[in-house]
């Protein structure tokens, strides 16, 4: 599905390119052994090296490089067995040392790809130029006096990888679906929590529009603080609509830094190319370069969970799950995994129905998330083993679900307790329909000269009779055969 | 009975062994006699009291058998060196009022030996000086006068760590530690007449010492014996986790080898260092230590270092760019001097201009510019690959010698003021001590004669990377053979 602007002189594209920052999770920051977590009192998460104190030097966490390495092989992508870490230059209070150790010439991770699944059932693989280490800066707070800035720097020194995507992007949609796979890709490879609200992932988006048919690119602008998906996509549209704007005026597109606001839904420009720092970057002297052994990579590659793509198309070949049920499940690992147990030994296109229907529907009503479940996989296999040998009617047991969702009592024990138990004894059933029969005469009759519809009425009226607890077939073949006779 | 203040650390602390006094006592006599030169302004901050307190916690170890290996020796340390609880100014008035919460490791090392803290020695601001004129605390005054003509002039103790060179050389400490950058621990040693020295660069850690130029920056020591040297750089050397430019190496017992044969060892002399308008009196110290290098059993041998000459225009390319974006921390923000001005960046311009003397302002622009969009590749990508051909000469002559000879500076002491008017004849104070910088290498100056105005003069060994041990027994057999003994008028 192409993504096409009417303008008032024809028709326009978009081109995009994401910058994604992706904070490691780990323990400690990348250059020293400070902690990080989130949310912690302001400054208490600092030390010496993080706050930028004579003397000081910084030492590289290995973890963090580990799993820099483990998100690159994840992105399918080339690890540079050197890179080097260099100093960008500029002041800011919240950068104690006056510089930022970045990787620039050199980074860890060169050239990867990630597919994006679209709404229309189609995937397009869209290029990652490279993902190389650097520091996050500290945190400046300009709301709490009125003349002054606070400057938090529990974050200064936490490790971050920047991934950049080639300007592969077309519309929003396409914009969306790749933060989505990032996300899902960095979320089974735990090393990034991916949560955009607290700002482990941040996204800048490079854009530029140009004529349909046309190969060259535009002038592009940077577009900071989307901080969202939801974001990403109305930052888009706005400004791409802007950029055709400007140049249907006659205007030209300045190479910019623009900034999104979320609240007056449009972006602005925060600095020009001209006002653009000169961030002088060096090799840091402090640090030398950083050498990966083919064996430690292949060592990592060992630990390499299954991923989301492959993980998809093994649920669709193994347990025969439509595509859309597939993505659906492979979308957080979690999900996955509790899917795969409620399936083992159960029929799994049932299993599935019911982890995505009733499961997350009952915790997306309830604002939970699947962590937090009170009916655990082995619990909800138990009452989809009840559906499959016929103990209880698949309409009973979406009763049984919602207590067993309120109690977290096993699905067996509830139906025990409330006799649910259907009712397979074909003697009961033929009673119950001899009655209905023998009550409805002129239902019987008008079926009889030719009204099938009303088939549905007289299954309604023996279930009803039986609470539920009839075996629908059973109520079926019997029902056929008495009303044919 | 001579002067406590007189002894050598060996003698020290053989002497103290004995119980021959008490560590206290040798500290209250160098605290005198810190206070009788105070006018040579060695020192920016003294710590008296800490010494006499860590002095007393010094006898109790000797009386309990429990004395580490520099148990009392009252030093001093250059103020690059961060202190616990002791001010660390780096000479400048942006970090007048800093007083630090942690200790570097070197002096940490030190001080687990029994080092006892004098003070902090006075030096060029942020080590960036050869004549220890631009620390913000003042000029350091060279204890040794020039006989004749200009015997009314003060000398310049060389720099940057002038404070040091002079305190050793007055007797104002038993050692103390430099810093070595481009040859701040050997240039000023030669200029004072006491040793000086460098190791190779990783060989001690730079945590806990400011930072002016990174992958050039190592700890010296300023000592008034090689052995001593030796003694001091055993204890201060090592492998540092925190610092990851530090090599995991062992530290050999350089001490107990000084004085091994020289025997089969070749010595080289570059034929580059022969400069024009080098006093001849320094070419013939030179050629009088390479006869005294034969007689001890060397041979020395002509080499060639071709790229030498280039060493100084680099290293005032690469130390600058490192030191503009090291000293970008020095923002007023966290710590150290703070103006405040109408806005932030107000504020850094304040706070830097006032902070900041001429000389850290003129190699934070010089270093700012080498690293600029457009001037990187003609600057700093220049320079590095200067200093790998630099490097490569080393390399070249070391597959022929087994250590160089070379002078440590192109002349005797200077009057203060003389070379102040033009910072390029004052950065060529460090034409021969460069090089070795640059390659990283290990270097040593050793007082060796007197010139004809009764100045000293030192002569350099280099040696090969991670190979002090051949660098400190050159040296050792250069000092034996020189017999240098002279003081300073006043000091004698």
């Amino acid at each position: 599905m192409s993504y096409i602007l009417q303008g008032q002189t024809g028709d326009w594209e978009v081109v995009m390119g994401l910058e994604v920052h992706a904070q490691i999770t780990a323990d400690s920051k990348l250059f020293s052994g400070a902690a990080t977590d989130f949310g912690a009192e302001p400054n208490s998460q600092v030390s010496l090296v993080d706050a930028g104190f004579p003397g000081m030097l910084p030492v590289l966490n290995k973890v963090c490089v580990e799993k820099a390495v483990k998100t690159g092989l994840g992105l399918k992508a080339e690890i540079n067995p050197v890179s080097v870490f260099e100093r960008k230059n500029y002041f800011y209070p919240d950068l104690p040392t006056g510089y930022q150790i970045s990787q620039y010439l050199h980074p860890i991770v060169g050239k990867g790809v990630i597919e994006i699944d679209l709404a229309d059932g189609s995937t397009r693989q869209i290029g990652i130029t490279r993902l190389h280490l650097e520091q996050d800066a500290g945190k400046s707070i300009h709301d709490q006096h009125p003349t002054k800035s606070y400057v938090d720097l529990n974050r200064a020194g936490c490790a971050l990888m920047e991934i950049v995507s080639e300007p592969d992007l077309r519309s929003p949609e396409e914009a969306a679906a790749y933060l989505n796979k990032l996300r899902m890709i960095l979320r089974y490879l735990e090393t990034c929590d991916g949560n955009m609200e607290e700002g482990s992932m941040r996204a800048d988006v490079n854009l530029s529009v140009r004529k349909v048919g046309v190969k060259e690119y535009g002038t592009r602008c940077e577009i900071k603080n989307v901080n969202s998906i939801k974001a990403v996509t109305m930052a888009i549209e706005y400004e791409a609509r802007r950029q055709i704007e400007v140049i249907e005026g006659g205007g030209k597109i300045n190479q910019e830094t623009r900034l999104w606001d979320p609240v007056k839904g449009e972006t602005r420009s925060m600095r020009s190319k001209e006002d653009a720092h000169d961030y002088r970057y060096f090799p840091d002297p402090d640090l030398l370069p950083l050498k990966l052994e083919t064996k430690w990579i292949e060592e990592i590659k060992q630990t390499l969970p299954e991923l989301p793509d492959e993980k998809k198309n093994r649920f669709k070949g193994e347990y025969g799950l439509p595509t859309y049920d597939a993505g659906v499940l492979v979308a957080e690992k979690i999900r996955a995994d509790y899917f795969e147990e409620v399936a083992k030994g159960a029929d799994a296109k049932l299993a599935a129905n019911w982890v995505i229907n009733e499961l997350l529907g009952a915790l997306n009503k309830d604002g939970k998330t699947l962590e937090e479940t009170p009916v655990k996989a082995v619990q909800l296999r138990g009452l989809i083993a009840l559906i499959s040998d016929n103990t209880i009617s698949g309409k009973i047991a979406k009763d049984v679900f919602a207590e067993m969702f309120v109690s977290g009592k096993e699905a067996a024990a509830i139906v025990e307790e409330k006799g649910l138990k259907q009712v397979t004894d074909t003697g009961a059933i033929e009673k119950i329909i001899d009655e209905v029969i023998a009550e409805n005469p002129d239902n019987v009759a008008e079926y009889r000269s030719g009204k099938d519809k009303l088939f549905g009425f007289f299954v309604g009226q023996v279930m009803k009779k039986m609470q539920g607890k009839g075996n629908p077939a059973a109520i079926n073949d019997i029902l056929k055969k008495k009303l044919s006779s | 009975m001579t002067k406590l203040t007189d002894l050598n650390i060996v003698e020290a602390v053989a002497a103290r062994k004995k119980n021959e006094f008490s560590c206290v006592d040798m500290v209250k006599e160098y605290i005198a006699a810190m206070d009788k030169f105070r006018g040579l302004n060695c020192y920016i901050t003294e710590t008296p009291d800490l010494a006499i307190k860590q002095a007393e916690e010094s006898d109790k170890k000797y009386a309990a058998g429990t004395a580490g290996a520099l148990e009392g020796m009252p030093l001093a340390q250059k103020d690059m060196f961060c202190t616990k609880g002791v001010r660390t100014t780096a000479a400048s008035n942006i970090l007048n009022n800093f007083i630090p919460t942690y200790e570097s490791t070197v002096s940490d090392q030190m001080n687990k030996q029994g080092a006892v803290l004098l003070g902090k020695t006075n030096q060029d601001e942020f080590a960036m000086g050869a004549s220890n004129t631009t620390s913000f605390f003042g000029n350091v005054i060279n204890p040794w006068k020039a006989s004749g003509a200009r015997s009314n002039q003060q000398l310049v103790p060389g720099g940057s760590s002038g404070g040091s060179a002079a305190a050793v050389a007055a007797h104002l400490c038993i050692a103390a530690t430099g810093t070595d950058t481009n040859g701040s621990s050997r240039q000023p040693a030669s200029f004072c007449g006491v040793v000086g020295m460098k190791p190779t660069y990783g060989r001690a850690s730079r945590w806990g010492i400011v930072a002016f130029a990174s992958s050039l920056d190592q700890a010296g020591i300023f000592s008034r014996t090689v052995t001593d040297s030796a003694l001091l750089m055993e204890h201060m050397c090592g492998f540092d986790p925190k610092d990851s430019t530090s090599a995991n190496l062992p530290v050999p017992k350089w001490s107990q080898e000084v004085s091994g044969s020289l025997k089969g060892k070749v010595i080289g002399v570059p034929k580059e260092f022969r400069i024009d308008g080098m006093p001849q009196e320094i070419e013939d110290i030179w050629e009088k230590g390479a006869q005294w290098l034969r007689d001890a059993g060397a041979e020395v041998v002509e080499i060639s270092l071709p790229h030498a000459k280039y060493a100084v225009p680099a290293y005032y390319i690469i130390a600058p760019a490192e030191a503009s974006s090291n000293l970008a921390r020095y923002d007023g923000v966290r710590y150290g001097l703070h103006v405040d001005g109408k806005d932030l960046n107000e504020s850094y311009k304040m706070s830097r201009a006032q902070g900041f003397g001429a000389e850290p302002t003129r190699r934070i622009m010089i270093g700012t510019y080498a690293l600029s969009a457009g001037y990187y590749d003609a600057y700093y990508l220049k320079a590095q690959k200067v200093r790998r051909k630099v490097a490569n000469d080393h390399v070249e002559a070391f597959k022929k010698v087994d250590a160089i000879l070379t002078p440590t500076a192109p002349s005797s002491a200077f009057a203060i003021g003389e070379k102040s008017d033009d910072p390029v004849q004052m950065y060529l104070c460090d034409i021969f001590t460069s090089p070795a910088s640059l390659a990283g290498l290990p270097g040593i100056s050793i007082p060796v004669g007197l010139d004809k105005e009764n100045l000293p003069l030192g002569l350099q060994v280099i040696g090969k990377p991670w190979d002090e041990t051949t660098m400190f027994q050159v040296a050792w057999a250069l000092e034996q053979a020189a017999n240098f003994k002279a003081l300073p008028q006043e000091v004698a």
